[in-house]
């Protein structure tokens, strides 16, 4: 029996370097606040139980499963999506390493998982085997097996030494 | 997604008074919401009671953690990810830092609380053994009052603990560890990574002369709470951790001590007797 | 050649179902039997609900056949009299607002009279209830070779043995989605997730009632399918499509992950019975193999689940004496149904547990029995098929256990083993088998794939296919194979989006077919392009991809499209009984040896991959780094297979419907998966290239079975091998 109707609430955020505001629920999820009020469909559903990854997102800096983010809680964040990764037309190291090595293959954890490997990135910029591996445990990919995800890891982390 | 959004409200209190002063104007009716890493998979479910809560996520007066010379308190809204970065808590904690490094995944450490993971109550949860072991106490708070709770006795029941409604968890203590501990986690789960545990286990003693000085136990997923395993640290307390009789022994009585349940996880039967092959590696751990 | 779409998929742009919105567009959602089994009686909508916004569908408003047409037509597309599996679908709701939707699916109440149900392979073979056809048999099988019977006689050892594999979901990341559109103008059309356009198109068509030209079928980006997208879309489709026709407005319908895995096909549950008889020396003389499959409720593809089962149920083995009786049977679970691999998984795993146990009786090493049996050429595989190509599965297997350090690594394990010192037992152990790509017998022939090319004025050629990427390659690979023919850079090949509206039907995208069946379709249409470019005298011999171009156009602008188009023709030496259920049953077949090394904490029973070494022989790699990631992730489906997925079943329902509750590896869970590759031409693939795709769930459950065997001494004989069952099994072979 449907319940007493909550105002919609406005939320303003930057996403994407850019700032967005828009009219959600208060806890409808920042999963769909994205792909739906702001059209950013590249955040994808896997599971809606916070266990798959794909809706992963970076938000204030860290990463996060936008599917257990109630719109409300986004207010006055930072959010990166998938959409905000490539600089311009420059694709990121990790998304030009995906391409090159194979790091994807239906493609649909990818958008969740290049952020993963991002934000570790950030966090460790010369991470270890078992340092990307734990960065990207909260990744399912039923594709791959990971092998290729890890390769394509390693060469965006061997790239920037290089260019460095 | 299961839930009926319009039914749901969400509000941001300006501060912590703010907070309980809504939560007390209306009894049971305003629920703390922090990270949402357990309340939001209740939602999509449709499996929601409550409809109306209160996002406590950037409350200064929740957060925060602090040291003396006989404590670390950290807030409730310490995330697991914030409980593995704080160099005090790695050193002296261990058990707790690698309950928070294997809870979830990476994105789960930066929204879960331990806050929210004691007011959830589910006995598989991995940092309640090691709030046990670390003698932890919780200050709860409510609107014209506080009080603290040593964690043991918090759960009272499955789901049940020592929290009325318009009452907020603020903090977790924990008492700084003196002299040497040898300590002990492991959380056997379905897998290696976001997993729920199977059963989690957490133990810390002191050894003195070849005998064991003082000794802490608690176990998760065993019983419908967190349980500290207290006739097995009343038959290991003075003993030497080398002997197959007192192993035996031990084994016997947390065999008795604890309750697991077949679900579709696990099954009763397994719990009891991994509990019993931890509690083994543990006293190697103690004999080591 | 990196993976065609491969830009798209990385910046998020790739368009997958969910992505899509159409104008005024609702949300469909689906009310399905909270019983097994049982009468309709009445169907209820509570109060509280604006019922008079809503589109309501049941079974009175199918306008054809209420039934989605596979191999045969038992399976409604909405209950209308009797469910016969929980989640059975019964009703229809659209709505634009997809909150109040799930609460109005939470308000209707479909009231059942239940009838007694059977869940199990052992309650269906003993007819404790008869709940289809004559006697719960979808289908059976007999294939006979030599004489069995008489084999048994004087024989020195007979080895018998009884094993099961559980349930697997396919796990796709992408939930199943469609969206529907229906009008007077262009009839029913689907977008969706989806494997095979052409099984939805002819499964609307009766739905609906309406000729070829009257249904469209469109995939959109595929996000995972393994099989579980082969013939479950149809149903999803059909349900999208008929809310869409009483609507008159586009309808999504989206399933959340707990209702994919309640209501979706999973792998066949299977239970297969091995009677060996061998000589002193390890020569196989005669295999009696009973194999059995659980269908679930209705026939979906059991038959040819069960035919790929039996087929390889006896190996890659030059065995004088075989016989396989199987059947797929009846349980009143969610119909089962596609999963990579399609019956070899089940029986494969039967098989390479049972001769590990074999060579055990006989005394002699698990790969010394191998070597004593393995097929060459000119032998002939259990169904009576003559093996005409080169096979060297001892070469193979040597060159497994060279990269794996087999030897040393079995010596060094044992000897640790034995001195049991502390929690930890290490294992290894392999298993060797073969895979046959494309349909099976008469199956390539009866599709008659067709393929079409044109290539356009500036030069851009166009594939025409119906086959479909879903992060295999297809697209890449099509490409690939036509860039080479016609000597152009993958640039300038593009894949059409499948569409029946535009595509010819090469057939599903299944059975290991889509490189070497299809990729040669694609080769001999590049093939037949350039001849007529030639034969018009617009191209010279080597000639650059400027006066390509500059043909096409020449050639467009004087006669028109430039197109060409290929029929599968099936080869005249391929001969298949399908009476006898012997003769040709593939054109070709993947070898391959697997190793697995093992770690078994005694204490807790879990199991770790510590490595994995996968060698095979597949024809010809015509993309390394996409030929590598489908063994690698097929080997991590069988590592889930062999170790983690369990579906926990309640009468017939699958209870641990959560991601949090099935359990798949993540990257922590996984060793390095090292993929190496034989190569051995196939005359008829394109370049030489035999099928991959579903090798590798053949082989990794019972390579990893085989070494916790050896690690613990204890007999595998069901998977998954959970820590549950492990431990008690460890008690009982130890003392504790």
């Amino acid at each position: 029996m449907p319940g007493e109707r909550a105002r919609k609430i406005r939320v303003s955020c930057v996403v994407n370097g850019a700032a967005v505001t828009c009219d959600a629920y208060p806890m409808a999820r920042l999963l769909d606040v994205l792909r739906e009020e702001m059209k950013l469909t590249g955040t994808k559903e896997g599971c809606g139980e916070g266990e798959c990854g794909a809706c992963a997102i970076e938000m204030d800096g860290a990463l996060v499963n936008s599917c257990l983010v109630p719109a409300l809680q986004a207010e006055g964040a930072k959010i990166r999506t998938i959409e905000g990764v490539a600089c311009g037309g420059s694709l990121h190291a990790v998304q030009q390493a995906f391409i090159a090595h194979g790091g994807a293959q239906c493609g649909i954890c990818t958008p969740g998982m290049i952020l993963a490997a991002v934000n570790l990135l950030a966090r460790h910029p010369q991470p270890n085997d078992a340092q990307i591996r734990d960065g990207l445990s909260g990744n399912l990919c039923r594709c791959t097996g990971y092998m290729k995800i890890f390769e394509s890891v390693v060469a965006a982390v061997r790239d920037a030494e290089t260019r460095a | 997604m299961r839930a009926h959004l319009p039914a749901y409200e969400m509000e941001t209190p300006r501060d912590l008074a703010a907070a309980l002063s809504r939560m007390a104007s209306e009894p049971d009716v305003w629920r703390a919401f922090a990270g949402g890493t357990d309340l939001m998979v209740l939602l999509e479910a449709g499996k929601l009671p409550h409809r109306k809560f209160l996002n406590i996520w950037n409350l200064a007066e929740l957060r925060g953690i602090t040291v003396t010379a006989e404590h670390v308190t950290l807030g409730a809204l310490t995330t697991y990810a914030e409980v593995q970065r704080h160099e005090i808590l790695a050193r002296e904690f261990p058990l707790l830092c690698r309950a928070a490094a294997e809870t979830g995944s990476v994105a789960t450490q930066n929204r879960g609380t331990l806050g929210g993971n004691i007011a959830n109550a589910s006995p598989a949860a991995d940092s309640p053994p090691a709030l046990i072991v670390y003698d932890a106490e919780i200050e709860i708070v409510l609107a014209g009052g506080a009080r603290w709770v040593p964690y043991a006795s918090f759960h009272t029941g499955y789901k049940k603990m020592n929290l009325q409604a318009g009452e907020l968890i603020r903090a977790i203590r924990l008492v700084r560890p003196r002299g040497a501990w040898k300590q002990y986690f492991r959380k056997v789960g379905t897998r290696r990574a976001q997993a729920i545990s199977k059963i989690c286990f957490a133990g810390a003693g002191r050894v003195e002369a070849g005998r064991i000085a003082e000794v802490r136990i608690a176990l998760g997923s065993v019983a419908p709470t967190v349980l500290r395993a207290v006739r097995v640290e009343e038959l290991l307390r003075g003993q030497r951790p080398v002997d197959a009789a007192l192993l035996l022994a031990a084994q016997d009585a947390l065999s008795a001590e604890i309750a697991p349940i077949d679900d579709m996880r696990s099954t009763g039967r397994y719990r009891r007797n991994v509990a019993r092959n931890l509690l083994a590696e543990f006293l190697e751990v103690l004999a080591s | 050649m990196p993976r065609k779409e491969g830009r798209e998929k990385v910046t998020g742009r790739a368009c997958y179902v969910d992505d899509l919105s159409f104008p005024g567009m609702l949300h469909g959602v689906t009310v399905r039997s909270p019983a097994a089994r049982g009468r309709i009686r009445a169907i209820h909508f509570a109060d509280g609900i604006p019922w008079h916004e809503f589109i309501v569908v049941t079974a009175k408003d199918i306008p054809g056949k209420n039934c989605i047409a596979l191999l045969i037509e038992d399976q409604p597309c909405l209950a209308a009299e009797f469910v016969n599996h929980p989640e059975e679908p019964v009703v229809l709701l659209a709505h634009h607002d997809k909150y109040l939707l799930e609460e109005a699916r939470r308000a209707v109440r479909i009231e059942i009279e239940p009838l007694p149900s059977i869940f199990s392979i052992e309650d269906s073979l003993a007819r404790k209830e008869i709940i289809w056809g004559q006697d719960n048999i979808f289908k059976s099988f007999y294939v006979e070779k030599g004489d069995v019977e008489r084999a048994w006689a004087g024989t020195a050892l007979i080895v018998e043995g009884s094993y099961e594999t559980g349930a697997q979901e396919q796990l796709y990341i992408e939930p199943q989605g469609m969206i529907a559109q229906v009008n007077e103008a262009e009839g029913v059309t689907v977008w969706g997730s989806l494997q095979c356009p052409h099984y939805i198109h002819k499964a609307l068509m009766i739905l609906f009632g309406l000729p070829r030209e009257r249904v469209r079928v469109v995939q959109t980006e595929t996000g995972g399918g393994f099989g579980g997208k082969e013939e479950y879309p149809s149903m999803i489709a059909a349900h999208a499509a008929l809310l869409a026709r009483k609507a008159g407005r586009p309808v999504k319908i989206i399933y959340d992950r707990t209702e994919d895995l309640v209501a979706t096909t999973k792998r066949h549950p299977s239970r297969t019975r091995h009677r060996t008889a061998v000589t002193r020396d390890g020569k196989l003389l005669a295999m009696d193999i009973d194999f059995t499959l659980d269908g679930g409720a209705y026939e979906t593809l059991s038959p040819v689940v069960l035919s790929r089962g039996t087929i390889h149920a006896a190996g890659p083995y030059a065995c004088p004496n075989v016989r396989i009786c199987s059947r797929a049977v009846a349980t009143n679970a969610p119909p089962h149904g596609a999963f990579r691999g399609f019956g070899a998984p089940q029986s494969v795993f039967a098989l390479e547990r049972h001769l590990d146990r074999v060579a055990e009786a006989v005394g002699i090493a698990p790969e010394e029995l191998r070597r004593r049996n393995f097929v060459h050429e000119g032998q002939t595989l259990a169904v009576g098929q003559v093996v005409k190509e080169k096979v060297d599965m001892n070469g193979l297997m040597e060159r497994a256990f060279e990269l794996s350090d087999y030897y040393a690594k079995r010596r060094k394990f044992a000897a640790e083993n034995s001195a049991a010192r502390g929690a930890i037992r290490r294992g290894i152990g392999f298993a060797s088998f073969l895979h046959g790509a494309g349909f099976t017998g008469s199956g390539e022939e009866y599709l008659a794939s067709e393929v079409a090319m044109e290539a356009m004025a500036d030069g851009t050629v166009h594939i025409l296919a119906g086959s479909t990427e879903m992060g295999q390659g297809t697209n890449t690979i099509f490409a690939q194979i036509a860039a080479e023919a016609l000597r152009l850079d993958c640039e300038q090949i593009k894949i059409v989006q499948p569409d029946t509206a535009y595509v010819p039907n090469s057939g599903p995208t299944v059975a290991s077919r889509t490189a070497m069946i299809v990729g040669k379709l694609v080769e001999t249409a590049a093939v037949r392009l350039l001849k007529t470019l030639r034969e018009s005298e617009l191209l010279r011999d080597g000639y650059s991809a400027e006066d390509f171009s500059r043909a096409c156009g020449s050639y467009v602008a004087k006669h028109g499209a430039l197109k060409s188009f290929v029929k599968y023709e099936h080869p005249h030496d391929l001969h298949w009984d399908d009476q006898k259920y012997s003769g040709d049953a593939y054109g070709a077949y993947a070898w391959a040896v697997y190793v697995a090394e093992v770690s078994v904490d005694t204490r807790t029973a879990e199991v770790r991959v510590e490595d994995f070494v996968a060698v095979q022989e597949v024809g010809k790699v015509i993309n390394p780094v996409l030929a590598a990631g489908q063994i690698e992730g097929g080997v991590a489906q069988g590592i889930g297979f062999a170790l983690y997925e369990n579906v926990v079943w309640q009468e017939g329902r699958m209870v641990n419907a959560q991601m949090t509750n099935y359990v798949m590896p993540t990257s922590v869970d996984l060793p390095l998966i090292r993929v190496y590759f034989e190569e051995i031409p196939y005359g008829r693939g394109p370049a030489g290239a035999k099928g991959i795709g579903e090798l590798p769930l053949d082989g990794t459950a019972p390579a990893i079975a085989n070494a916790i065997a050896f690690a613990t001494g204890v007999d595998v004989r069901a998977i998954p091998i959970t820590a549950e069952a492990l431990l008690e099994m460890l008690e009982a072979v130890h003392a504790w």
